[in-house]
């Protein structure tokens, strides 16, 4: 060595890294996350996103009733409104739930931004770091995210062809307790599960709410696909079963358009006060204009025809799909749901779904690699597959697709003798809007 | 010149770096407008065509990373349609592009690069895996670096340390590409070097050298934090002069233009050691080439400008 260069300092490129609080250390970019570029292109086919089809909306009519709240309430519609929600909107969301069976009081409906924030709220007054949330597993890869911001630990529980196991779910919690642990929260989806595709029986609603009860755990029963079932009545809400021991999340996003970011929680008096003291800390109130063009879309659109509309549409797309997995993936197996969007697939033996994406993205298919599903890393033999915004036909090109993706995996897990991993835990940290 | 360069900039594209490439147009594209350059942001598909017939740029700037943007493909076809482009040529990309092609050629031109084998896919199915991985074990030793043979952004790498990580760093490189580039891991200096071609011939911009808590992987190249830069790096002026050089010698034996990026690890006894080239290298806000330019002096929407105003002129 001759001379040194004056010494430079380094630098993280972010001179805040030192200040970010613990949960923020998790927050990574992830390469799956960034793979995700590229399904929004049209040559991709998707067959990830959550996102509901709104050509089947008629936009002329919704157009006209946003015009008109704008002329005719557009003091109201742009200003601040209630923490709470707006109460007539509040009302009508009591009809759209008591097709699910459920009564309540407009005062029992706090209306948040997308029933995303509920969850948000609700995990925010009840859970302290290191407290315990017990969840379906595979769970809603949103909500895992929002249980691992607040440092929750999130314990699954098996489910089968009819939902969440209760025995499972007695002796997991029983386990839990006498570990001296602090169960939270029972968060399920009962109807239609994301990623699940499963309905909890009708036997089990009652079964698993008194289970909760037994051991002093408050059920969160999140239903945003419960309208959209294909066959017979709606199914009713556990909320329809017990006021007092269940958080209830609804939401307009996948039965109307969730552009307007509208959903709500319904929950016992004093749950439901904290909830509202919670939503004002962090937004001040939902957005008026959304609540009240919702509101004047009830009001004036035969939003129930759209909704069986809606149920039609999205049950010829669920046939596309199981029809196409039989042809080109028979030996994979996977749930036929009964409502809802998504069907969950266990890929046949050896295959590791999150380390076959790229292959898939190069190959022109997406999906959403079971781990995404899991807070423990577990899930890699498993993808979920949405059915709702491509049409039968692309559905049925994006499983050829899927199938001819996996057979090369599969040719190479033989040749390397490899098995599913455990995933790094914080790899899909907070999934992107479209794939919720 | 006569009048405000008009630009092109692609961006996106169908590659697994797709995401990459719209931030790092996104962030040329700032910087040329703030130069005064009329700037439109294009993406690779149907519409890119018609749209240079329509806009009649006087320079593409193709910032694609990954397959088509990184192999020659799109240099091809606004060849075809008579676009000047900055930076490398079909030809020189689709040599810069094969990473294991890359090495022979700068080992030829007397540049240090580790170890390595070149493995399709088929090559396992056909002899066997085990006694494959083993041979090249044997050859090579541990620790091993498993990359696909062509793209970047770390994606598809995996250090291995031990003979049982080796089987699924091959699948999951395998699932970005057909072959594997299997390579000795290089202990040193992990350092990156720009060069930046000017009327007076390629000249090399400070190097900048890479800290990270572990493997420099995507999320070490893109979550702000995890990686601390030296830039310039932390090396004498010997040692300063012989990876600049070494860069700028791997520009010209690869017959790149305009820009490129090399990646190299500065050995304990001091020798820079070729890893890979970037013809299109990354302009994210992390990105080592802008930090580079930084370190170097320039004001970003000076240089950026400059580079174009090279390819109008002819100079690519």
């Amino acid at each position: 060595m001759t001379s040194t260069t004056p010494p430079t300092p380094g630098t993280r490129l972010d001179p805040w890294f030192g200040a970010y609080a613990q949960r923020a250390h998790n927050m990574r970019a992830s390469e799956v996350r960034a793979l995700f570029a590229v399904v929004n292109r049209p040559e991709v086919v998707s067959l990830a996103g959550g996102m509901p089809y709104l050509e089947g909306l008629p936009l002329d009519t919704i157009s006209e009733t946003v015009q008109r709240v704008i002329a005719t309430q557009g003091l109201s519609a742009l200003q601040y409104g209630s923490g709470q929600g707006h109460e007539a909107l509040r009302e009508q969301i009591l009809d759209v739930m008591h097709l699910e069976g459920i009564d309540a009081h407009p005062d029992d409906v706090v209306v948040t931004t997308g029933s995303q924030q509920a969850l948000d709220l609700v995990t925010r007054i009840f859970v302290d770091p290191g407290d315990v949330i017990v969840a379906e597993a595979p769970s809603y890869v949103g909500a895992l995210g929002v249980f691992r911001s607040y440092e929750a630990d999130v314990v699954h529980v098996p489910m089968d062809e009819a939902g969440l196991i209760p025995e499972a779910l007695d002796a997991c919690l029983t386990e839990l307790r006498a570990a001296g642990r602090r169960v939270k929260l029972l968060y399920t989806i009962p109807t239609f599960h994301n990623p699940g595709g499963v309905t909890l029986s009708l036997e089990r609603r009652a079964r698993v709410l008194e289970i909760a009860r037994s051991h002093g755990v408050l059920l969160v029963e999140d239903n945003p696909y419960g309208l959209l079932g294909f066959s017979g009545d709606p199914i009713p809400a556990i909320r329809s079963l017990d006021e007092d021991g269940v958080v209830y999340l609804g939401s307009f996003s996948k039965t109307f358009a969730p552009g307007f970011r509208v959903g709500w929680v319904v929950a016992p008096h004093a749950v439901r006060e904290k909830l509202v003291l919670a939503s004002e800390s962090a937004i001040l109130c939902p957005s008026n204009a959304s609540q009240m063009a919702i509101s004047a879309y009830l009001s004036t659109s035969d939003w129930r025809a759209q909704i069986k509309a809606f149920q039609v549409m999205y049950r010829e797309r669920r046939d596309a799909m199981v029809s196409s997995l039989a042809e080109h993936l028979p030996d994979a197996t996977w749930t036929v749901p009964d409502g809802g969007f998504y069907t969950w697939v266990r890929l046949p033996e050896g295959l590791d779904s999150k380390s076959m994406l790229p292959r898939a993205v190069t190959g022109r298919v997406a999906y959403v690699p079971g781990t995404a599903f899991f807070a423990d890393g577990t899930g890699a033999d498993h993808v979920r597959l949405s059915y709702c915004y491509p049409t039968p036909e692309r559905i049925r090109e994006g499983v050829r697709r899927l199938a001819t993706v996996v057979n090369a995996e599969r040719e190479l897990v033989e040749i390397f003798g490899t098995r599913p991993a455990l995933d790094d835990v914080s790899d899909v940290d907070n999934p992107g809007p479209d794939l919720a | 010149m006569t009048h405000t360069p008009r630009v092109v900039i692609l961006s996106g594209g169908l590659s697994h770096e797709r995401d990459v490439s719209l931030r790092s147009g996104r962030r040329v594209a700032e910087s040329l407008r703030a130069a005064g350059a009329e700037v439109t942001v294009h993406d690779v598909d149907a519409d890119l065509i018609p749209a240079l017939r329509d806009i009649r740029p006087d320079v593409v700037w193709p910032i694609l990373h990954g397959a088509s943007g990184e192999d020659g493909s799109i240099r091809d076809v606004l060849e075809l349609v008579g676009c000047r482009s900055v930076g490398t040529g079909p030809r020189a990309s689709r040599v810069a592009w094969s990473k294991p092609v890359a090495k022979s050629v700068v080992a030829r031109a007397g540049i240090a690069t580790p170890d390595y084998v070149t493995l399709p896919q088929s090559l396992f199915r056909e002899l066997g895996a085990q006694v494959v991985l083993e041979s090249a074990v044997e050859r090579l030793g541990l620790p091993l670096v498993v990359k696909p043979s062509q793209g970047g952004s770390a994606l598809g790498v995996t250090l291995v340390s031990t003979m049982a990580e080796l089987p699924q760093a091959m699948v999951s490189c395998f699932a970005y590409g057909e072959i594997a580039l299997i390579e000795r891991a290089i202990l040193g200096t992990e350092i990156a070097t720009s060069v930046v071609e000017t009327a007076d011939g390629p000249v090399a911009l400070p190097s900048v050298e890479i800290v990270t808590d572990g493997p420099y992987d995507y999320d070490a190249r893109y979550n702000p934090g995890r990686t601390e830069y030296f830039s310039p790096a932390r090396l004498t002026e010997e040692q300063a002069e012989a990876v600049a050089s070494t860069a700028i010698r791997a520009h010209a034996a690869l017959g790149l233009r305009g820009l490129s990026r090399t990646d190299m690890i500065l050995t304990p006894d001091g020798t820079p050691t070729f890893l890979e080239v970037n013809v299109a290298p990354g302009m994210t806000e992390t990105s080592l080439f802008p930090q580079a330019a930084v370190a170097g002096g320039h004001a970003l929407p000076d240089l950026y400008l400059s580079i174009v105003e090279h390819a109008r002129a002819g100079g690519a």
